[in-house]
């Protein structure tokens, strides 16, 4: 027993000392993701363990895990030792920077486009046949009309949400902060459940047959037409938010794990032709305009604003709109 | 070790050091441990924090709501689950035992399916939500649901401390009631009701305290609406969410705080009545 004590140790130490896995060595990735990515990053997974294979020999192995954004980034900040992390906003990524740094603070001009090699954004799901002639944001606000989204306070995608919604009458009401504040309390009005997930808002509204319309991420809404067929259809509204989900290389468990180099080569296939194919699949935005325009009728151009251009990127909008005390709480009281 | 301390000589049972050593060491490391790293996060708040914390109307309504719940869940649980264990125990029929292995089923179902489940059952649209529509009635997405799911939860807790008390009562004591002139109603309530009472109490809190500590099952039938349906440990998800590590910490050390004095509430009153009944 000793000795395979003592063999642990000098091996775990020889490893500790020999660094970076050479070529050849299996090696394996954490990817510490949120909840609607779990079947793009499968495919993903697969793909780029055959290209890496077959430009430097080394076998890959990726392992996931999925949950909400913001309990993810909890994870890795608590210890959950992720070589990269693929969450839903980047509020969640710099919340890594701010608690423990093990990401780095210049995470976002790592990669291309903001390191969002993906976006997508927040269409409405309706009824078949749209009884209620729902077309754009302020269809919802109308009196008598169900709006299901889950909690911001909980959720990321439900932040996207209300972002979306508050974007949306800033340009209506040309920033008129008291005309935005009435059309948000008037939405806010119209929802009866708060889920704590988006999952759980699209089970009530699918299942459940609670509400006249779903908010949701454009890759949520089509995955409930094919879970649930024909009961449902897409509404783009005439305008929305273009939903960042972010990526970045937890710097310093990449360091200690030696896996800097396979780590951004993996984020950096998400941006290659095959990569962006596969995303577009899954009903994300592809950034290559080639694959955009192959996959053009799934995804319908509409005005998308970003959080940068009418927020202030995400440390300011978190803590204004989101944070105890921030618009939603005191909408909500008011509403 | 020439003279032993009084306190240690009181019984003949050997190994008290040893046994007391293991319990204290386990009690430390799973319970008290995590427990105290919970005070020393709390601990960071300020007086300011503390007072804000303690007197916004979103966090009092959600205390207000897990409480009130999991009491009024717990009387429930008391009542059905008495009638319950008094079933199973009083009466042979066909599939008893099956009944009676039914029992344990929410001991092991995750929290999240019965939460799915009763959701389902309960919405607008379930078979039992649906019944309810005509009057008006709303069972989940609202406090009554929450207190459903903490119910469903904590039933077992109640029949199975209820369930061996009962068994040992004996018949004669309630024939001689009988006997006596006592109607049944009498009989149950100065007789079986003062033998049981300390056990419908155990069993009172143990179902109380864990619908306090109910997540999984309630969040899917809450509804989750500020102020109304929101349960404290929503709540405390949601401080997480902010990366307030410390306001989280703070509601747990308050829940844990009111948790406590009502098991010892609970704990001093059932004492009183073992030792005051005849």
């Amino acid at each position: 027993m000793r000795t395979i004590i003592a063999a642990a140790a000098l091996s775990a130490l020889a490893l500790g000392v020999a660094g970076p896995a050479h070529a050849g060595d299996a090696v394996s990735l954490l990817n510490v993701s949120y909840d609607p990515t779990r079947e793009l990053y499968q495919q993903i997974n697969d793909a780029f363990a055959k290209d890496w294979k077959a430009k430097t020999g080394q076998a890959v192995t990726i392992n996931q895990s999925h949950g909400g954004s913001g309990k993810q980034a909890r994870s890795v900040i608590d210890g959950l030792e992720a070589d990269v992390v693929t969450l839903g906003l980047a509020g969640d990524i710099d919340a890594i920077v701010k608690n423990g740094g093990l990401v780095d603070a210049q995470w976002q001009s790592r990669f291309p486009d903001n390191s969002t090699p993906y976006t997508s954004t927040i269409v409405f799901l309706v009824r078949k046949g749209n009884p209620l002639h729902i077309r754009d944001w302020n269809d919802l606000v109308k009196p008598g009309i169900q709006v299901i989204t889950p909690n911001p306070k909980t959720s990321g995608g439900a932040r996207w949400n209300y972002l979306a919604a508050w974007g949306y009458a800033a340009d209506k009401f040309h920033n008129d902060q008291a005309k935005i504040e009435a059309f948000m309390i008037a939405l806010l009005h119209n929802i009866p459940v708060l889920d704590s997930g988006a999952r759980g808002s699209t089970t009530t509204f699918a299942q459940r047959g609670i509400g006249d319309v779903l908010l949701a991420w454009e890759n949520e809404a089509s995955l409930v037409i094919r879970e649930f067929g024909d009961g449902f259809e897409v509404v783009t509204p005439s305008e929305s938010i273009l939903a960042e989900p972010p990526v970045a290389v937890v710097d310093k468990v990449a360091d200690k794990h030696g896996t800097r180099k396979v780590a951004e080569a993996y984020l950096n296939f998400l941006y290659t032709p095959e990569g962006q194919e596969i995303e577009a699949k899954n009903h994300f935005r592809p950034r290559n305009p080639d694959v955009l325009k192959t996959y053009a009728k799934d995804f319908p151009q509409i005005p998308l604003f970003t959080i940068d251009q009418k927020f202030g990127g995400w440390s300011k909008a978190q803590p204004e709109h989101f944070n105890d005390g921030g618009t939603f709480d005191r909408l909500y009281a008011n509403r | 070790m020439s003279k032993s301390p009084r306190w240690r000589a009181a019984s003949i049972l050997p190994g008290f050091g040893l046994t007391a050593g293991y319990a204290v060491t386990y009690l430390s490391l799973i319970v008290l441990l995590p427990l105290s790293v919970l005070l020393l996060k709390a601990a960071n708040l300020s007086f300011d924090q503390w007072l804000t914390l303690l007197s916004d109307k979103r966090v009092l309504a959600a205390l207000r709501l897990s409480f009130g719940g999991a009491l009024a869940a717990g009387f429930l649980d008391t009542v059905l689950g008495l009638l319950v264990a008094w079933v199973l125990v009083r009466y042979t029929f066909p599939g008893r035992k099956i009944a009676d292995a039914l029992v344990d089923l929410p001991f092991a179902l995750p929290t999240a399916v019965a939460g799915i489940a009763l959701t389902a059952l309960y919405a607008q649209n379930g078979w039992i939500g649906q019944l309810f529509v005509p009057f008006g009635i709303k069972i989940a997405f609202t406090p009554v649901g929450v207190v459903v799911a903490m119910t469903f939860i904590g039933l077992p807790f109640v029949i199975r401390t209820v369930e061996p008390i009962l068994q040992d009562l004996d018949l004669d004591v309630e024939e001689a009631a009988a006997s006596l002139g006592a109607s049944r109603l009498q009989t149950f309530i100065y007789v079986l009701l003062p033998s049981l009472a300390p056990a419908l109490m155990a069993g009172f809190s143990l179902a109380t305290a864990r619908a306090v500590g109910e997540y999984g099952s309630v969040i899917f039938i809450a509804g989750n609406m500020p102020g109304v349906s929101e349960i404290a440990p929503l709540l405390i998800i949601t401080k997480l969410e902010q990366y307030d590590y410390n306001g989280a910490a703070a509601i747990a050390v308050i829940m844990l705080a009111i948790s406590f004095s009502l098991l010892l509430g609970v704990n001093i009153l059932s004492r009183k009545t073992r030792s005051g009944a005849p």
